[in-house]
């Protein structure tokens, strides 16, 4: 657009804007502010009087924690092996809802009841599938597995159920973001790509797949930050025992259960540090897309 | 052939590929949800069947959750605090959306980047300093102590969601009535409203979504029947005895919060999937 | 071989809609054969079950004497080259050109021979490292015929592969298809709407019309020799004027004049004819010179200029010929779209030379060569004659 910049305008613009720009920093900005303030201080809710400033002590108490780096060491695995199934589990998913004209009302109703069911419901409906008492995951594995196997007690097998109801909640979500790219690749490219040559397989990693570059690489930034924030389900599941500790956890153990909030903070900072972090990668990924595409 | 011939094209063992994939699709979806309701179903004394199908059914946790105040209480909590979040995230999304669709402003990239800060924000970043203000403010455990985290957080959904639907409004009928004769109020009653309607009825449910399932915050900021909701009062159940969830009244709880939310996506599926792909497709 | 065959070829979709009725044509080897037709009469249909994107409902395809009507459009052998180009926008042009190739499995020196070959052909060469995006619409277009070229298939479909390019380019381009098609001799199959293109590019056509096919013939045949009304109003620019006529012995009697049937005409006629549809095309409208100095008034009259369209090398002058309702035959009227009560006024388009003075309001002297008269017949629109 060609238009002056009309006075009027930019204060309308601004005015209308105003309460949700308010609404959000009021409650992010400042507190983070106030978080990274607060870090700085040794700062226990139960011994309030013994407040002091300590500087980064906090941070390296942090950061020289095993509780921290197992933490960290568990978000990780959980996040990239959880958006991993999701993204393979995710196509397949947006490629049935694509195709399938059967039942087709019914499937994309069905896909959403995992994304609005209450992921504090979905966690305890999974945790108590794989109860060895009241489950019936034993009963169904039992051959398999052998019988009676307390899947949460341990480590591995009790990150294998949280990232299973991650997935499991998140997957059709996944798949309605991947779904609208799907539909945005021309049908006249894969018609073009029928008739020279190229068959189902091909025609998906060839032609459909690079044309849903951006599609993919939104889903998986959403996604991937969500994964990184899991709170809701290890909470429920495990509490965190076991070594399932997540970092967002170990920040509400610290900050909520223990009340050490000089502690606490120190965590929520280097959480907030993490996602920026992992942001910039993927908007650099992104960036570096687009302009390979212009050709120029 | 398989993901992408034309409809009516497509050999036997195609189709039956595909309606396979479909029915699949669905069992994955509702397994769980027939699981709860299944264990809110069973006896008490059947919980520790293991068995998917109850063999007899008993809806005494049903009775049992509503006899205690704990679940009542929640429900109302839920219900008014996700209402009136969904309400103030509504109409200050849609005041920033439009300005934004539709004005030329400086801050027009700012306010769509800071709207897509805070949708990557990690909320247990904040959790903290709010406890502390909370506390200090008197808004520790009650009604706007959640609803102002809330309206934060779902805005940025808000206003992706709305802008995407404003942005395929014809505004130009808006001055075609106005020549007609309407003032710009009737103008805006009587043809952008009906226009703007649908996409503002997708933001709302999606909002509503969002704050009736989090926990995180409700697990922060609330202790008490007076704001705790559904999510936290389900995860805090206390049962008979300290070591033992209360199970039953778990599953029953759940399946009550459950089922009218499935009812709600089996209605209005269409909106919620445009809403949703429509931000990822325009954004 | 790659002789196109389709017998009793038809489609019909799931809610009805038979977009081909049974159509059979054979095409020969290395013809360069047209499908045309207004919108919708089926031409893209038709070459879609060619070249296997869709099935048919009937009859079988057959190329070089083996039956496709089953195969996959891999297994076909056939390139097309659609109206939207479809080159895929995330590969460079060489990708794009190699693309079939590679999916073939040639060896690297034979697709990078292909390639260059095409792109040499097509003057891509300086653009093979670009991407679509940074194209002229020109060029995707030859981009797209490049990748038809490279896999030197058993035909080429062509599917108004000229439409979207603006009206200069698309003049360019036909007469450079044209050379491209002969250079190479493979068989090609071109559909497009446009008749100038259908007439100028094919060895013979086949003009369609809600999903049947008129005529078959040459470009010629269809011009001088329509089967029906629907074929004679369609090839020819500008359009055939059609008129209601009444044969009265042996003259024909216009709205507007009389004149006396040509000889070979009148033989052939079945016996006992009086109202026809005349055809009569603008260029055999011409000025007569005033009526003193005219000894022939078959053939002629007076109307007024409506609307004259000066062409540089020619004028199309329109003028109105009052025309009672009663006369209409209905094929006319179906022909020319009007309502039942029909207009009062017919339009009429002549053709003269550039040195006419006419202007609109102008009253002109017309005079009709009956050398290039068309009959037909009031009901059915077919041609009456041989």
């Amino acid at each position: 657009m060609s238009r002056p910049r009309d006075p009027a305008e930019e204060r309308l613009g601004w005015l209308l804007c105003l309460p949700a720009a308010l609404a959000m920093l009021v409650v992010t900005a400042y507190p983070t502010l106030y978080a990274l303030w607060l870090s700085l201080f040794r700062y226990d809710l139960r011994f309030p009087d013994q407040r002091a400033f300590v500087g980064l002590d906090n941070y390296a108490t942090v950061l020289t924690s095993g509780v921290w780096w197992e933490a960290l060491a568990t978000t990780l695995i959980i996040t990239i092996v959880s958006v991993s199934i999701e993204l393979v589990l995710g196509m397949l998913l947006a490629l049935v809802m694509h195709r399938a004209l059967f039942l087709r009302r019914t499937v994309r109703a069905s896909v959403l009841v995992p994304y609005a069911i209450i992921t504090v419901v979905a966690a305890l409906a999974w945790k108590f599938a794989f109860d060895p008492v009241t489950g019936f995951v034993d009963q169904w594995l039992g051959p398999l597995v052998g019988a009676d196997r307390a899947w949460l007690s341990e480590r591995w097998s009790a990150l294998m159920v949280i990232i299973l109801t991650e997935v499991w909640k998140t997957t059709p979500f996944m798949a309605l973001l991947l779904l609208a790219g799907l539909t945005l690749v021309p049908r006249d490219l894969i018609d073009a790509a029928r008739v020279d040559g190229a068959n189902a397989v091909q025609r998906f990693f060839r032609v459909t797949l690079p044309l849903m570059r951006n599609a993919v690489l939104v889903a998986l930034l959403f996604r991937t930050l969500d994964a990184f924030r899991i709170f809701d389900t290890v909470f429920v599941q495990t509490r965190g025992a076991q070594g399932t500790d997540t970092v967002s956890v170990v920040g509400y153990d610290t900050l909520v259960t223990r009340l050490n909030l000089g502690l606490g903070s120190a965590v929520s900072v280097l959480i907030f540090a993490c996602v920026v972090a992992i942001a910039v990668l993927f908007v650099k990924l992104l960036g570096a897309r687009f302009s390979a595409e212009d050709g120029r | 052939m398989s993901a992408d011939a034309r409809p009516g094209e497509t050999p036997f063992w195609d189709r039956l590929f595909w309606r396979a994939g479909s029915l699949l699709v669905i069992v994955y979806a509702l397994l769980p949800v027939a699981w709860i309701l299944s264990l809110s179903l069973k006896p008490a004394a059947d919980l520790a069947d293991g068995r998917f199908i109850p063999a007899r059914i008993s809806l005494e946790h049903y009775r049992a959750i509503f006899a205690d105040a704990q679940f009542p209480a929640a429900l109302w909590n839920s219900i008014g605090i996700a209402a009136l979040s969904t309400l103030l995230a509504v109409v200050l999304g849609m005041l920033a959306a439009y300005a934004i669709v539709r004005l030329r402003f400086r801050g027009r990239g700012l306010m769509l980047a800071a709207a897509l800060s805070i949708a990557m924000f990690p909320p247990v970043a904040v959790i903290g300093p709010l406890f502390e203000l909370w506390r200090t403010l008197g808004l520790y455990d009650t009604w706007p102590g959640l609803i102002l985290p809330y309206m934060t957080f779902t805005l940025p959904l808000a206003i992706w969601t709305l802008a995407a639907f404003f942005r395929e409004i014809p505004w130009d009928l808006d001055q075609a009535a106005r020549v007609d004769g309407a003032t710009p109020l009737q103008a805006f009653r009587h043809v952008i409203v009906p226009l703007a309607a649908p996409g503002v009825f997708t933001a709302a449910i999606l909002v509503f979504i969002f704050a009736w399932n989090d926990f995180l915050f409700a697990a922060a900021l609330t202790s008490t029947n007076a704001a705790r909701t559904v999510p936290a009062a389900i995860a805090f159940f206390t049962g008979s005895s300290r070591f033992e969830l209360p199970t039953g009244s778990i599953a029953a709880a759940s399946v009550v919060v459950t089922l009218p939310v499935t009812a709600m996506v089996l209605i209005f599926q269409r909106r919620i999937v445009a809403g949703l792909t429509a931000g990822a497709v325009k954004g | 071989m790659a002789e196109i065959v389709l017998d009793r070829v038809a489609k019909r979709y799931a809610d009805g809609t038979e977009a081909l009725k049974p159509t059979s044509l054979s095409i020969a080897d290395g013809e360069l054969f047209v499908l045309v037709g207004p919108s919708g009469c089926g031409k893209s249909t038709l070459l879609k079950l060619i070249v296997g994107l869709e099935r048919p409902s009937a009859g079988t395809v057959r190329v070089g004497g083996e039956i496709v009507t089953d195969r996959d459009p891999k297994d076909r052998n056939m390139a097309m080259v659609f109206q939207s180009y479809a080159i895929y926008p995330h590969m460079t042009v060489r990708e794009n050109l190699s693309f079939p190739l590679r999916l073939a499995r040639l060896s690297r020196s034979e697709i990078d021979e292909r390639v260059t070959r095409a792109a040499a052909l097509l003057e891509l060469d300086g653009l093979l490292e670009r991407r679509p995006a940074a194209l002229s619409g020109g060029q995707r277009q030859r981009v797209a015929m490049g990748r038809a070229i490279v896999r030197e298939p058993a035909a080429f479909l062509l599917d108004e592969p000229l439409s979207n390019l603006d009206a200069r380019l698309r003049m360019q381009m036909r007469t450079e298809l044209a050379r491209l098609q002969r250079r190479l001799g493979t068989t090609t199959v071109y559909v497009t709407h446009d008749q100038t293109e259908a007439m100028t590019l094919g060895e013979r056509i086949a003009l369609l019309r809600h999903g049947q096919i008129q005529q078959l013939g040459t470009p010629r045949e269809l011009y001088q020799r329509p089967a029906n009304l629907f074929v004679a109003g369609f090839i020819g620019s500008p359009a055939i004027n059609l008129l209601p006529a009444r044969i009265d012995g042996e003259r024909l009697l216009l709205p507007m004049a009389d004149l006396p049937l040509p000889a070979g005409l009148y033989g052939d006629l079945p016996p006992g004819i009086r109202d026809v549809i005349a055809g009569i095309r603008p260029q055999h409208i011409a000025g007569a010179g005033p009526e003193a100095d005219d000894t022939n008034s078959d053939g002629r009259f007076e109307a007024r200029a409506d609307v004259v369209e000066w062409l540089g090398s020619e004028v199309h002058v329109q003028v109105e010929i009052p025309v009672p309702d009663a006369h209409w035959p209905s094929a006319l009227r179906h022909a020319l779209e009007t309502g039942s009560t029909g207009a009062e006024r017919l339009r009429v388009t002549a053709r003269l030379g550039s040195d006419t003075r006419a202007r609109e309001g102008d009253s002109l002297r017309l005079a009709i060569d009956p050398g290039g008269l068309l009959l037909f017949d009031p009901d059915t629109g077919e041609r009456l004659g041989d």
